[in-house]
């Protein structure tokens, strides 16, 4: 289809119309609130539900919470995480009765899609899509986060259930430590 | 099992009483007496009816392999028989179809013989309504730890609850708890809170391992499995009990934590490490093996393993394996200029100038070209008998995996080993120049490093470094079983295939390539380049194999006679 070019007319021709319309615009948006952020040096703040970097975190008795279970290495869309489990000779548990740890736990943030999958399937509430939202580093192997920096980024969870720490006491009740070690 | 086990369940076929059931409706007919865990004939039971309807009858205790215990009641199902009149006959309903009285009872459906004309029904609510139940006082004490259990993915527990159980517990009071982590023998961790006291465990170990070592003790909900006071379970079977326990209460100490059997990929294959040949699964993840399980073959193993074969899989990850051909010279080191090298050699070599130590751990494709090899150069060959314990269950004292296709093939002296004498004169007489070794230390085996010393060419095709491949001007690395393809012809002359599950550290390759390679330069002519074609060449040029097809063997194999006439 061929669109025929119109003439302008004398209106038109004279641009000053078309001048004064950008001017309105322009002198709306010098009155209204500012939009544009200075980043770096400020810094949107993301609201709450918001699903950032995926973090490990501690129980309030500072324990890891995760048991590598490696749900989440399954259910991750693109395979960022990448979960080592403990093997029969690992480091116990910080909870003795939880008997797992990861002995690494490794999140491809490169690869991470931020789909909250991870936070989703976790049984031991132990992930959670946080509010971080700048990854910023200057290779590749800086950007796969390990355990202890997924740990540290993560911090403390205040864990309601405490379901481990219920199972040890239930079972002492009974005279019945439940992991020897 | 052994083939005699097998015979003696099919032995006495010929005069089947059969018997005709409904089971939800359809109709099936089986046999009247069917083979138990012994192959004796006893009467069929509903479960096996209702398999045979296609109809799957949840269970836990029940196990085709074991004697019936029927003390977990998950097999409960609705039945009924044909009413009968008082002449004793059965009554009819007027359009002619029997009239069916409907047991007021369930009955279990693992012990309960069918008689003729019985309906099973199986999917009513009733009996739905039922297994709901059964679950939930299974899951009453039950701590729920499956995000810490290494059973999670293959648990019946797991899958009948959701299939058949409720989504939310309706039980208050405190759970028992037992002990977790209990050291059951060098190769078993038991974990009390997750036993259903189904009680397979204890019958695998007394009624076929014949070694009665696990118990149940203590009362009602306190009932615990243990060993007794001061022993170990620890016979060579004892990781089977970890395939048969329904739960996580038993698993095994090598494979504890470490990887979700989830993320496993299966590879059907065979048991390497001994005559027996049990059939099996390797379960790797990004090419590391983690487990072997075993696989069921009523004909070879039926669904159990040795744990000494189980456990036999971690020198193919060491970190010395052989990575690297190497020729004569440091610069010849690729596989090509390897090859070529040898070629060159052995070429010219003399009718007898050349002998050839092959070895029964390698599959019938490559003791195959080992003959094709020996017959163009004029080598004499022979393999190395490794002997060890052998038992009445499925271990055999023979350790080398494909004796008879050696045997077979010709390549094994009569007996095996009976050749080295004569080599190491040859070698010390002069009269053998080379020398080609596969998958042996020779030095062990009265060959020392003095006469291999003596020798021209002494090329060592192995997977782990010794003292021939250290002595040896030529080195092919080649492939644990697990890393290629082929097959192995076990004691009774069944002709298993094996699969590759992993790949082969550095340049390592499967010896049947490289063979083939090597042969071809030698002899200008192309052996075939996949191992179907390998095989249906042999198959079809050594009338030992019968003219077997690489297709028709299938995942369980095929049984040769083994002397032929016979
Ligand atoms: S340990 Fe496992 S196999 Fe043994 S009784 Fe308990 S649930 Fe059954
Ligand atoms: S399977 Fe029948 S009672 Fe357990």
């Amino acid at each position: 289809m061929i669109v025929k070019r119109q003439p302008l007319n004398w209106a038109e021709r004279l641009y000053l119309p078309a001048v004064w319309n950008g001017f309105k615009i322009t002198f709306r948006h010098l009155l209204r609130r500012k939009v544009t952020m200075q980043y770096p040096e400020e810094r949107w703040v993301v609201p709450e539900g918001y699903r950032g970097a995926p973090y490990l975190v501690r129980d309030q008795d500072g324990n890891t919470k995760c048991v590598s279970c490696q749900l989440c290495e399954f259910v991750c869309p693109p395979k960022a995480i990448k979960i080592t489990p403990p093997g029969p000779e690992g480091v116990p548990a910080d909870r003795l009765n939880a008997e797992k740890m990861p002995r690494e736990f490794e999140i491809n943030m490169l690869r991470c899609i931020f789909c909250g999958f991870c936070q989703e399937v976790c049984p031991e509430e132990a992930i959670f899509l946080m509010r971080d939202w700048s990854h910023v580093g200057s290779n590749r192997a800086e950007m796969i986060y390990n355990k202890e920096k997924l740990l540290t980024l993560g911090g403390m969870h205040q864990d309601k259930i405490q379901k481990w720490k219920h199972k040890l006491e239930e079972a002492k009740a009974q005279d019945m430590f439940p992991v020897k070690q | 099992m052994s083939e005699a086990a097998t015979a003696k369940v099919f032995k006495p076929a010929p005069p089947v009483d059969r018997i005709t059931v409904k089971v939800d409706g359809q109709v099936v007919v089986v046999p009247k007496l069917s083979p138990d865990w012994q192959g004796k004939l006893v009467p069929t039971t509903m479960i096996q009816a209702c398999e045979a309807a296609g109809v799957t009858i949840p269970h836990y205790c029940y196990h085709p392999q074991l004697p019936v215990a029927g003390n977990c009641r998950m097999c409960l199902v609705e039945f009924g028989t044909p009413a009968l009149g008082p002449d004793r006959k059965p009554v009819t309903n007027p359009d002619g179809s029997a009239v069916i009285n409907k047991s007021p009872r369930p009955a279990i459906a693992c012990a309960t013989p069918v008689s003729p004309g019985m309906e099973i029904y199986a999917n009513t609510p009733g009996v739905k309504a039922m297994r709901q139940g059964v679950l939930e006082f299974l899951l009453i004490n039950h701590p729920l730890d499956c995000p810490i259990c290494d059973q999670a993915g293959e648990c019946k527990l797991q899958e009948y609850s959701v299939e058949y159980g409720q989504s939310a517990t309706r039980f208050v009071e405190a759970k028992v708890h037992k002990p977790k982590a209990v050291d059951l023998g060098p190769r078993i961790m038991l974990d009390d809170e997750r036993c259903i006291l189904c009680t397979r465990c204890i019958r695998f170990t007394r009624d076929f391992v014949g070694d009665d070592a696990l118990g149940i003790v203590n009362r009602g909900s306190y009932n615990t499995i243990a060993t007794y006071p001061g022993h170990k379970f620890d016979n060579n079977y004892t990781l089977n009990t970890v395939d048969l326990c329904p739960v996580g209460a038993l698993t095994s100490k090598d494979f504890r934590f470490e990887m979700r059997v989830w993320f496993l990929r299966e590879t059907k294959s065979v048991c390497p490490s001994c005559g027996t040949g049990c059939n099996l699964l390797i379960g790797s993840r990004e090419n590391r093996i983690y487990r072997y399980t075993p696989r069921d073959n009523p004909a070879v193993n039926g669904p159990w393993m040795c744990d000494a074969g189980r456990l036999d899989y971690k020198w193919i990850a060491r970190d010395d394996r052989l990575k690297d051909a190497r020729g004569s010279r440091p610069e010849v080191r690729t596989w090509r200029d390897v090859l070529a090298e040898l070629a060159g050699r052995l070429r010219p070599a003399t009718a007898g100038s050349v002998a050839i130590v092959a070895s029964a751990r390698l599959t019938n494709e490559e003791l195959y070209l080992i003959r094709k090899l020996a017959q163009r150069l004029g080598a004499a060959t022979d393999t190395i008998p490794h002997l060890g314990d052998g038992d009445r269950l499925l271990v055999n004292a023979d350790k080398n995996p494909n004796t008879a296709g050696a045997r077979l093939l010709g390549i094994s002296a009569k007996p095996a080993g009976a050749n080295l004498n004569d080599f190491a004169a040859g070698i010390r007489d002069g009269l053998i120049k080379t020398l080609i070794v596969f998958r042996e230390d020779v030095t062990r085996f009265g060959l020392g490093a003095d006469l291999l010393g003596r020798l021209d060419t002494l090329v060592a095709s192995n997977v782990l470094p010794n003292e021939t491949t250290k002595l040896a001007h030529f080195v092919l690395p080649g492939c644990a079983p697990a890393e290629k393809r082929g097959s192995f012809t076990n004691i009774h002359g069944r002709v298993q295939r094996i699969t590759k599950a992993v790949e082969p550290p550095g340049d390592a390759r499967p010896e049947w390539e490289f063979l083939g390679e090597l042969l071809e330069l030698i002899t200008d002519r192309r052996a075939p380049a996949t191992i179907e074609g390998l095989f249906n060449q042999m198959a079809g040029e050594v009338p030992a194999f019968h003219g077997l097809r690489w297709a028709a063997l299938g995942d369980s194999g095929v049984t040769m006679p083994l002397e032929p006439g016979k």
